[in-house]
């Protein structure tokens, strides 16, 4: 084993995958000679040059409409949006073209294209800088949507992502780049579509993703002192999400509480949150909670009251625990 | 760049004819209800898709646009089972998911027509950027209207393919209406070529006559192969139909339309070909007749084929 930083180990991934197969290829804004706004592409134009390592005009639609096109013709491009916000201005790209490119031309094409973006508050960066809008891209069919928590699962999702011959929204969170986890000297994968229960409880399921997982299982060891046991189920996937896992979970506790920091309303949270109740509503013993960003813009001077922390899914888990059907 | 042969040109009207009458066609069933949704058809247009697939091998990439019919002819694409695409059958090229407006046949480099205005362009040049990486000599065409230069992707599509020297032909059919709307509404400029000019790509303005076309886009296409970097070449065509089959073109005016039609370029063409003998009204008559049959065994096929089962859709979604 061997400690790495976040955004270190997206790195390793990159480069381990782009030695695999000369097909993959990284393309963005200042990815190249400035090694990515975060860093996550540091050495790699010097190891894999231009051609690899493509440096764009800042033009989100021009540079992933044309990986869509290269990927339908055999290549496997890594799309780096800077900041998750910046998506907004390739919506035509990902939902009108490369998530329905191989459904619509009836299986003719395969796109395998991964769009990794950095979302979430953290910088005081601001309405435009801080969003998380992953909901939007679970919501179209066609495309994958992982989240990665810490170091160890960002390098084994993302290396899935890229051999996943279906499009994959590869989400990170800019707080977590800099943290630092245990990871094999070896090579692993971690499959996409499956959760990871990271902790293990018999009062609450707390189901999350991405920095919201490590809020939730410090929520869980200040809990553990006051007699609340909670397991924390990280999705991993959220698209498509593990309903098995998690229906596991709150089969044994009976509680659920779902946390994101992306707001509240229509997260993918509500999701969850549906299906259960769709599915195994019999199985809960008090209502659903739901912990999110509340539904405002961003606050750039009250970002730390905005974004949901561990704070907010304790009070959630102990709401919870509070009632009963 | 030469003039084709005797041969090539032949091969081009016959191309020419055979998008003109299934596009006729096309009109025909339409109005029957045979064909649902939108169809955008090219009638008036159907040199600029000929004189530049003359340059093209299958193995090229060519990205077309909703009024994409003509381009996927030119390249070659089979009409019987693009015919069962447009009637949403399970025998068409996309299981009849797509119909017309993102017709596509992966076998012969045609990408996809698209409902979204532009959006073929960037993914045209991406396919360029594909042969280069894999340094083949594949060349990709982007078409499109020149109300799809008012978009963000014709713009930051041609500054990386100009940055990056990549082999792409982009072809600019400006028939004067961007949907229902004239240029002179749309863009500050007299011609699409003075926006590739910001690019310094080189541009060229050429009439909607398949031969100068096919001069100027061999051009073009060479330019390309030879690693020079894109061109952009701009037809003057002329659109006799209106944005839709349907559209009944009030916001025009019946002089313009009329107009439009007196500059036929398949007409043009077939006098030139009688004028300079390379073909005889036998030959033009025979042509017809056997396309007329082709097509005819087209529309049968299709209207024969089944439609895709309701158990099939949520089929081929991921991999």
């Amino acid at each position: 084993m061997k400690d790495i930083r976040y955004i270190f180990a997206i790195k390793e991934a990159m480069e381990e995958e782009m030695d695999r197969d000369e097909n993959v290829f990284l393309i963005g804004e200042d990815v190249g000679l400035a090694g990515g706004s975060f860093g996550a592409s540091k050495g790699l134009y010097e190891k894999f040059g231009p051609e690899r390592i493509v440096d764009t005009p800042i033009s989100e639609l021009g540079f992933t409409s044309l990986a869509a096109g290269a990927a339908s013709c055999g290549l496997r491009p890594i799309v780096e949006i800077m900041f998750m916000d910046f998506v907004t201005c390739c919506m035509d790209s990902i939902v009108n073209q490369i998530a329905k490119m191989r459904y619509m031309f009836g299986n003719q094409y395969t796109v395998p294209i991964v769009v990794r973006m950095p979302e979430g508050g953290g910088l005081n960066a601001g309405p435009q800088h801080s969003q998380c809008l992953e909901a939007w891209f679970a919501h179209v069919p066609g495309l994958k949507v992982v989240m990665a928590a810490n170091p160890y699962d960002v390098k084994g999702l993302l290396k899935s992502a890229i051999r996943d011959d279906n499009p994959v929204i590869f989400i990170e969170n800019k707080t977590l780049h800099a943290m630092k986890g245990s990871i094999p000297e070896e090579e692993y994968l971690i499959p996409i579509g499956k959760a990871a229960v990271k902790r293990e409880g018999t009062d609450v399921t707390v189901v999350s993703a991405s920095r919201l997982v490590n809020e939730s299982l410090k929520a869980a060891d200040a809990l553990s002192k006051e007699g609340v046991s909670v397991e924390v189920v990280d999705l991993r996937t959220i698209q498509p999400w593990d309903r098995e896992t998690v229906f596991t979970s709150i089969a044994k506790t009976h509680r659920l509480v779902v946390a994101h920091e992306a707001v509240k309303q229509f997260g993918f949270g509500a999701e969850i949150a549906a299906a259960v109740a769709e599915e195994i509503l019999d199985e809960l013993d008090a209502p659903i909670m739901r912990v999110g960003a509340p539904f405002v813009p961003a606050s750039y001077s009250l970002e730390k009251y905005y974004v949901p922390g561990a704070e907010d899914v304790k009070k959630a888990v102990l709401a919870t625990m509070e009632r009963s059907f | 760049m030469g003039k084709p042969s005797k041969e090539k040109m032949i091969e081009m009207y016959r191309a020419m004819v055979k998008i003109r009458k299934t596009e006729q066609k096309l009109m025909e069933v339409f109005s029957n209800g045979e064909i649902l949704g939108f169809l955008h058809v090219s009638i008036g247009q159907e040199a600029a898709p000929v004189g530049i697939c003359s340059h093209l091998t299958e193995a090229d990439y060519i990205a077309t646009t909703h009024r994409g019919h003509g381009h996927a002819i030119a390249k070659g694409i089979d009409l019987k089972m693009a015919m069962a695409e447009l009637f949403g059958k399970n025998a068409g090229y996309c299981l009849g998911r797509s119909g017309s407006m993102h017709l596509a046949d992966k076998s012969r480099g045609i990408m996809g027509a698209n409902g979204i205005v532009g959006a073929g362009i960037p993914i045209a040049t991406g396919a360029a950027f594909a042969a280069k990486y894999k340094k083949t000599d594949q060349v990709a065409v982007a078409t499109f209207g020149e109300g799809a230069t008012g978009e963000g992707a014709f713009h930051e599509a041609l500054n990386f393919a100009a940055i990056k020297k990549l082999p792409i032909v982009y072809l600019c059919e400006n028939n004067g209406w961007a949907e229902f709307s004239p240029m002179s509404i749309h863009a500050p400029v007299q011609s699409i070529t003075q926006r590739a000019l910001a690019y310094d790509i080189p541009a060229v303005t050429v009439a909607n006559d398949v031969l100068e076309i096919y001069e100027e886009a061999g051009k073009a296409v060479e330019r390309a192969r030879k690693g020079e970097g894109p061109t952009l070449v701009e037809v003057r065509s002329e659109r006799w139909y209106g944005h839709y089959v349907g559209d009944a073109q009030k916001y025009r005016g019946k002089e313009n339309v009329a107009q439009a039609m007196a500059k036929d370029c398949l007409l043009n063409f077939e006098k030139d070909l009688l004028q300079a003998k390379v073909m005889k009204k036998r030959d033009i008559e025979n042509i017809n007749a056997e396309l007329d049959t082709e097509i005819k065994a087209a529309v049968r096929f299709a209207r024969e084929c089944p439609y895709p089962e309701v158990s099939e859709m949520m089929e081929g979604l991921y991999l």
